[in-house]
């Protein structure tokens, strides 16, 4: 690694005066220093000021960008390799600084006469030049360069261990072998690809996420940046990896116990907001489903970076009888646009119209099918019947449930004019149950609470035990549920979060 | 050609420490007895007590919050202090 220490602190300020040097930087001489390329128009137009410069005694280097024999005086560095427009943010030419004690004091960027005066401290700068002329676009900074420039100079400021294979491995076997997988095939995780996943955050690759469980070892944003590329993910997915990994790690999801649990679930991720249609993740046909990239891969690096980092595997601590399919990632969006209700993150006190994610632990979806109801109260009935047989018909109070209301059940509620929180409280109210039912032993069944509630009614779902979000295709008179698993406190509770870039 | 990979793992190895020799009695010694909150534990943890009871132990209770999380620092360290050995009991 040539420069192994590199990193890219911030990005420069629009309109940079002081250093934006990153670290390890190529060292600028003292004094004036200029940044052209012959190809730049405007640059071409500077030549005789660059000419003036050095003929007036200012100490002037001039670092070129595609032909060392431009400009014709002074002689000018060749920085074709583009180390030092990179690593000193060159974004447009020509760039003019001022450099003391190798530090950049000043700046003028593209031709503006007054500005280079001020850099240069020269008067009378190109007089018969326009005073001004924007400049051209860095070659550091085009597209086509710049992830190349990004891995080969900006490759030292990402920290992880690195795993270099033999010729002749077959990257997938070799992941695989190491127990990085999910038993899918990984994205091989090169310095490239993680320094592009990074640029999808503004988060420093050093920060750390958070301590994730069972190792409960801390997970910086480069960790996770990681298993998002091995995941499949785009850089703009980061924001919501990361995301879901912090709300994992509190103690009131408890990644942890959802890991350990014997039963069947993991984490659910429902994403509310604008970003939904900037990733193109689903809430709509096939909402659960396979064939979306976003909704594919944001759960799967949730899960890799549990996996990878926390050192949860399945048959270690992850103690799962059955698993879901689900639990090789399980993402999904809120159909916001037309549902009759305020999206799910609302009920977490998150403004409508902020991009969230809420967190649930599920093991996978149940369909509810109900196709001749015609009115709310019907289809709420239909609900309630299935629902009351959740893990057990005898088993109450002890999960929760996330209702997925699709389009066409939607419309008879939307048609009643029933409030989410109208649908919930006839849900808690259907769902009471007489105790005798419910205790051991009653309709010959072992299971069962115990014979103290016999003359109680207990209710199935606690008052806030049932998250209700709206998705799925538009044909079919269908819903879902996604049950939960031990709630609250002495389990996990959902976790909703706002998303930040 | 050759493919360089980042390490998606903590890269941390878990510190390797001696097990404590089995005590070669029960007799007079401290023993906890971890309930960790699950369902029916109890049972089980009774019926253990009264058993090393027999054997000339003394028991000692103690009760994690809630089995779906490790069990608090401030718990495990009052066990090593106050005890020579422990029993945890998973049940359902």
């Amino acid at each position: 690694m040539s420069e192994p220490h590199a990193s890219r602190e911030a990005p420069p300020p629009a309109t940079p005066t002081a250093s934006a040097r990153l670290p390890d930087a190529p060292r600028l001489p003292d004094g004036l220093v200029a940044f052209v390329k012959r190809a730049c128009p405007t640059c071409e137009l500077v030549e005789p000021v660059l000419a003036q410069l050095a003929d007036g005694g200012a100490t002037l280097c001039v670092y070129s960008q595609d032909d060392p024999s431009f400009p014709s005086r002074p002689t000018a560095r060749d920085d074709r390799e583009l180390s030092a427009s990179w690593h000193h943010t060159i974004e447009t030419v020509p760039t003019l600084l001022r450099v003391e004690q190798g530090r950049e004091v000043a700046r003028a960027v593209g031709w503006q006469r007054d500005d280079w005066e001020r850099v240069s401290g020269v008067p009378g700068l190109g007089p018969q030049l326009p005073a001004l002329r924007p400049g051209c676009g860095s070659r550091s900074v085009d597209p086509d360069i710049a992830p190349d420039l990004a891995a080969r100079y900006g490759a030292g400021r990402l920290r992880a261990r690195r795993v270099e294979l033999g010729p002749a491995e077959d990257p997938f076997e070799a992941m695989a072998a190491r127990g990085w997988s999910d038993g899918l095939p990984l994205v091989p995780p090169t310095a490239r690809r993680v320094l592009a996943m990074l640029e999808g955050t503004t988060r420093a690759p050093e920060e750390v996420v958070a301590h994730v469980p069972p190792d409960l070892a801390p997970c910086t944003v480069e960790k996770v940046a990681i298993n998002a590329v091995m995941a499949g993910c785009k850089p703009e997915y980061l924001p919501v990896v990361l995301t879901a990994v912090e709300a994992a790690c509190t103690d009131t999801f408890n990644i942890h116990g959802v890991l350990a649990t014997t039963m069947s679930v993991g984490p659910v991720l429902v994403v509310n907001g604008p970003i939904r249609k900037r990733l193109g993740l689903n809430s709509g046909r096939n909402v659960f489903g396979q064939g979306h990239r976003a909704n594919a891969s944001i759960g799967r690096a949730l899960q890799l970076v549990v996996r990878n980092v926390g050192g949860g595997r399945p048959g270690e601590i992850d103690r799962a009888t059955f698993g879901n399919p689900g639990k090789l990632g399980f993402c999904f969006a809120e159909d916001e646009e037309g549902s009759p209700w305020t999206p799910l993150s609302a009920d977490f006190g998150i403004a409508p119209g902020t991009d969230a994610l809420t967190l649930y632990t599920g093991e996978g979806p149940h369909t509810l099918v109900d196709q001749l109801a015609r009115d709310a109260e019907s289809i709420a009935r239909s609900f309630a019947a299935n629902l009351r047989a959740m893990y057990h018909p005898k088993l109450a109070l002890a999960f929760d449930v996330l209702l997925a209301v699709g389009p066409e059940h939607a419309r008879l509620f939307r048609e009643a004019g029933w409030s989410k929180d109208d649908l919930r409280s006839r849900l808690l109210e259907l769902l009471r149950i007489p105790g005798h039912e419910l205790v051991r032993g009653a309709g010959g069944m072992a299971e069962g609470l115990a014979d103290e509630i016999a003359a109680e009614s207990i209710p199935k779902f606690a008052p806030d035990g049932i998250q209700i979000v709206h998705c799925g295709g538009a044909a079919g008179l269908f819903s879902a549920f996604i049950p939960g698993w031990a709630r609250g406190a002495i389990g996990s509770a959902p976790v909703a979060s706002e998303i930040r870039a | 050609m050759t493919l360089v990979l980042l390490d998606p793992t903590h890269e941390q190895r878990p510190a390797r420490r001696e097990r404590l020799p089995r005590l070669s009695t029960l007799e007079g010694a401290t023993v906890g007895l971890l309930d960790i909150s699950k369902l029916r534990g109890d049972v089980f943890l009774d019926r253990l007590e009264q058993r090393l009871r027999e054997r000339g132990a003394h028991p000692r209770r103690y009760r994690k919050p809630t089995f779906t999380k490790p069990a608090p620092v401030d718990l495990r360290q009052q066990i090593a202090v106050e005890c020579a050995a422990v029993v945890e009991a998973l049940a359902d």
